[in-house]
C-alpha cells in the first residue's frame, strides 16, 4: 500500500466501524449543506431569472426619467424644476454618439369605455421607435406606423391584461373606444410578455402626436413639451456607460444645472438595472446561506463531541500506536483525517441531497433554480474545513497521550 | 546493548512523591536473554518501560546502543521505539478491528514502511500463516500473543521486551510462547528481557535479575 493511503484507509476503518454513530455524527454537516446548496441555488436561480427578464427588455435599453435617481441614495428635490422635454430626446438622438433610436414618452390616465365596460388606465403616447426599443411583440393586428404617427392617427395597441379585460374573448382589432373625450381606434394587441417591472401586458400605447391632440401636454418656460420618459438604445452595448456620462453631462448643460446642483433626471442602463438588482439578491443569496451555515457549525460541534469520545474510546490503540513507534504527528493526523473523512462524506451527501432539493424547488415551477459548481466546492471545502477545525482539538489530546497509561486503560 | 547507570523513577502522587526505582545500575550485552522477576510493585515494569523508552527516568543515564536516550524528546523516544524495540504484552495489545497480517503490518507501519511479506514471513515464523487473515476474537490466547510476537519481529529490532507474555495464557499455551522466544534469540540472535513471574520460565534465560523495591537484590547465571 502506498504510505500515504496508509492514514486514509485507517481513517475508513474508524468510521466504518461505527456506522450508525458516523452516519448520525455527519448528519448536521448533511443538513447543513444540504441547507446552503438549496438556499443558494434558489437565489441565484432568483436571480438569473430577473437578469433573464431584463435582459428580455434589452440590455441595450437607456431609461431617462425625471427626478433624482431614488435608490442608491436620498431622493432629493422633489417638485422642484425637474422637466425632460421633447427637446432633450432630440437633443440627444442628435449630439449623443452611439445612440440608436431615442422615443420620448407621455403618459397620464384617462378614461376608457368600451360597451359596459368602463376603467380608468394609464395611456402612454409613444413615437413607432418605441416598439423596437423595448422589443415589444404584436400578437395580433399591427403597432401603428410611421405614417400614423406622422399625422396623429388616433389608433391604440393595447397590452394584453387590458385586452382581455376591455373585450374579454371578443377580437378586438378594429373596435372603436372612447378614451377621453375622443374615439380611438384599436389595431393592435401586444403579445403577453413576463416582466418582473413595467410590464407591457397592463399598457395601452397611442401616437405621442395624437395624445398631443387629445390632452393638453405641458410646456415648461420656454416653450418646451413636457415628456414622462425617454427611452433610447444605444447601437455598441458595450458603450453603455459613455453613453450615460454623455447623456448626463449634455442634460446638465440643457438643464442649467450648476456644478453644486444635482441631477435632476436620472439616467439608467439595463445593463446597470441589472447589476443593481443582481447585487441586492446576491446580498439576499448571502444572507440565506450565512443561516444555514450555522447549522454547519452545529454540526461541526457534533463531530467534535463524537471525535473527543472517539479518541476516549480508543485510548488503548492509541497507547498500542505509541509503543509501536507512533510519533505525536502520526497520531495527530490519523485522527484528523478521521474526521476530515466524516464531514467531507456529510458534505457530498449534503450537496446530493441539497441538489434534490433544489430539483424538486425547479419542478413546482415557482423558481428555476440553479446549482453552480462554486457553490458546491465551496460547500465541501467548508465541510472539510469543519472536520478539520472541530478535530484538531481531539487529534492534539490524542497525540498528547502519555503510551503507558494510555496502555493501561480498558 | 543496554547500559543503565544509577537511574531512578520519582512519580508524584499528590503532595507526596512514590520512589519507584531507587538507582538501577545495569549492561545488558547484545544477544542477552535476561529475565527480571520480582514481587508485585518490586519495579520491574517501571524499568521495562524505560528500556523501552516509554517513558523517561528522572535522573540517572540510559545508554541504548552507545546512544543517551534518557534526554531525548517524545517523538525522538517514539522513533526508538519504532525501529529498535518490539513489545510484546501481557494482554497482547492487538488492535480488535484488524486481521493478524493488518497487526503485523502495523508494527513496520511507524519503523519505516510496511513490507506485506515480511509480515507474512513473521507470520509462518510463529507458525501462524495460515491464520492471517483471521481477527485476534477469532484466535485463542496463545495464538494472539504469537501474532504479538510476528508483530514485534517484523521490523527486526535488535531488542525485544516482553513483560509477562505468558501471564495470561495457559501453561501448554505459555511453553509454546516461551520456545518461539528463546528459538528466535537463538536462531536471530535477538537481544531479549522478559518480565515474568515465573521461575520456570526465567530459567529458559541466560541471566535471572531480582528485583526488590525498586533496587536489583541480586543477579544469577543460568
Amino acid at each position: 500500500m502506498k504510505r500515504w493511503l496508509e492514514p486514509l484507509a485507517t481513517a475508513w476503518v474508524g468510521v466504518a466501524t461505527h456506522k450508525l454513530r458516523s452516519f448520525l455524527t455527519i448528519l448536521g454537516i448533511v443538513i447543513g449543506v444540504a441547507a446552503v446548496i438549496s438556499l443558494m441555488s434558489i437565489g441565484r436561480g432568483a436571480e438569473a431569472r430577473i437578469i433573464s427578464n431584463i435582459e428580455s427588455m434589452g440590455s441595450d435599453l437607456i431609461t431617462i426619467s425625471p427626478g433624482a435617481r431614488t435608490w442608491g441614495g436620498v431622493r432629493s428635490a422633489t417638485g422642484s424644476v425637474q422637466i425632460l422635454t421633447q427637446q432633450d430626446a432630440e437633443a440627444i438622438a442628435e449630439q449623443v454618439a452611439y445612440v440608436d433610436l431615442v422615443a420620448p414618452t407621455y403618459s397620464t390616465s384617462l378614461q376608457l369605455v368600451v360597451g359596459g365596460e368602463n376603467m380608468n388606465s394609464q395611456v402612454t403616447g409613444v413615437p413607432p421607435e418605441y416598439q423596437e426599443i423595448q422589443n415589444l411583440e404584436v400578437a395580433y393586428g399591427t403597432f401603428f406606423s410611421d405614417y400614423e404617427y406622422q399625422r396623429g392617427a388616433k389608433v391604440v395597441v393595447l397590452g394584453s391584461e387590458v385586452k382581455e379585460t376591455l373585450f374579454g374573448d371578443a377580437d378586438p382589432i378594429g373596435q372603436q373606444m372612447r378614451m377621453g373625450t375622443n374615439i380611438v381606434r384599436v389595431i393592435g394587441v401586444l403579445a403577453s410578455k413576463e416582466a418582473m417591472f413595467g410590464s407591457p401586458d397592463d399598457a395601452i400605447f397611442i401616437p405621442l402626436t395624437a395624445m398631443q391632440q387629445m390632452v393638453a401636454q405641458p410646456r415648461t418656460a420656454q416653450g418646451e413639451r413636457v415628456v414622462s420618459s425617454i427611452a433610447l438604445t444605444v447601437s455598441d452595448e458595450e458603450q453603455a456607460d459613455y453613453v450615460v456620462e454623455e447623456i448626463t453631462s449634455l442634460l446638465r448643460t440643457r438643464h442649467q444645472l450648476g456644478p453644486l446642483d444635482d441631477d435632476d433626471f436620472s439616467v439608467m442602463s439595463m445593463e446597470e438595472l441589472a447589476s443593481t438588482l443582481s447585487e441586492a439578491i446576491g446580498t439576499m443569496t448571502l444572507l440565506l446561506g450565512a443561516i444555514a451555515a450555522i447549522s454547519l457549525l452545529v454540526g461541526g460541534i457534533g463531530v467534535m463531541n463524537i471525535m473527543l469520545v472517539s479518541v476516549l474510546e480508543r485510548t488503548r490503540e492509541i497507547g498500542i500506536r505509541k509503543a509501536l513507534g507512533a510519533r505525536e504527528r502520526d497520531i495527530w493526523t490519523q485522527f484528523l483525517i478521521e474526521a476530515a473523512f466524516l464531514t467531507l462524506a456529510g458534505g457530498i451527501i449534503g450537496v446530493i441531497l441539497g441538489w434534490v432539493a433544489s430539483y424538486l424547488v425547479s419542478s413546482t415551477g415557482l423558481i428555476t433554480t440553479v446549482v453552480t459548481t462554486d457553490i458546491v466546492i465551496l460547500a465541501v471545502s467548508v465541510s472539510v474545513g469543519i472536520g478539520l477545525f472541530f478535530g484538531f482539538y481531539p487529534a492534539w489530546n490524542a497525540s498528547r497521550l502519555n503510551p503507558i497509561e494510555a496502555l493501561r486503560s480498558e | 546493548m543496554i547500559k543503565l547507570q544509577d537511574m531512578t523513577k520519582v512519580y508524584p502522587m499528590g503532595k507526596r512523591e512514590l520512589t519507584v526505582l531507587r538507582g538501577i545500575s545495569l549492561v545488558i550485552e547484545k544477544g542477552e536473554l535476561v529475565a527480571i522477576m520480582g514481587p508485585s510493585g518490586s519495579g520491574k515494569s517501571t524499568m521495562l518501560n524505560l528500556i523501552g523508552c516509554l517513558d523517561k527516568p528522572t535522573s540517572g543515564n540510559y545508554y541504548l546502543e552507545d546512544r543517551e536516550v534518557s534526554r531525548l524528546s517524545s517523538d525522538e523516544l517514539a522513533q526508538i521505539r519504532g525501529q529498535k524495540i518490539g513489545f510484546i504484552f501481557q494482554t497482547f495489545n492487538l488492535l480488535p478491528r484488524l486481521s493478524a497480517l493488518a497487526n503485523v503490518e502495523l508494527g513496520m507501519r511507524y519503523a519505516g514502511g510496511v513490507d506485506r511479506q515480511r509480515a507474512m514471513e513473521a507470520l509462518t515464523s510463529v507458525g501462524l500463516s495460515d491464520r492471517a487473515n483471521h481477527r485476534p476474537t477469532e484466535l485463542s490466547g496463545g495464538e494472539q500473543q504469537r501474532v504479538a510476537i510476528a508483530r514485534a519481529i517484523a521490523k527486526k529490532p535488535p531488542l525485544i521486551l516482553a513483560d509477562e507474555p505468558t501471564g495470561n495464557l495457559d501453561s501448554r499455551s505459555g511453553e509454546e510462547i516461551i520456545s518461539i522466544l528463546t528459538s528466535l534469540h537463538a536462531e536471530q540472535g535477538i537481544t531479549l528481557l522478559m518480565v515474568t513471574h515465573n521461575a520456570n520460565i526465567a530459567h529458559h534465560c541466560q541471566r535471572i535479575i531480582h528485583l526488590m523495591d525498586g533496587q536489583i537484590e541480586s543477579e544469577e547465571k543460568v
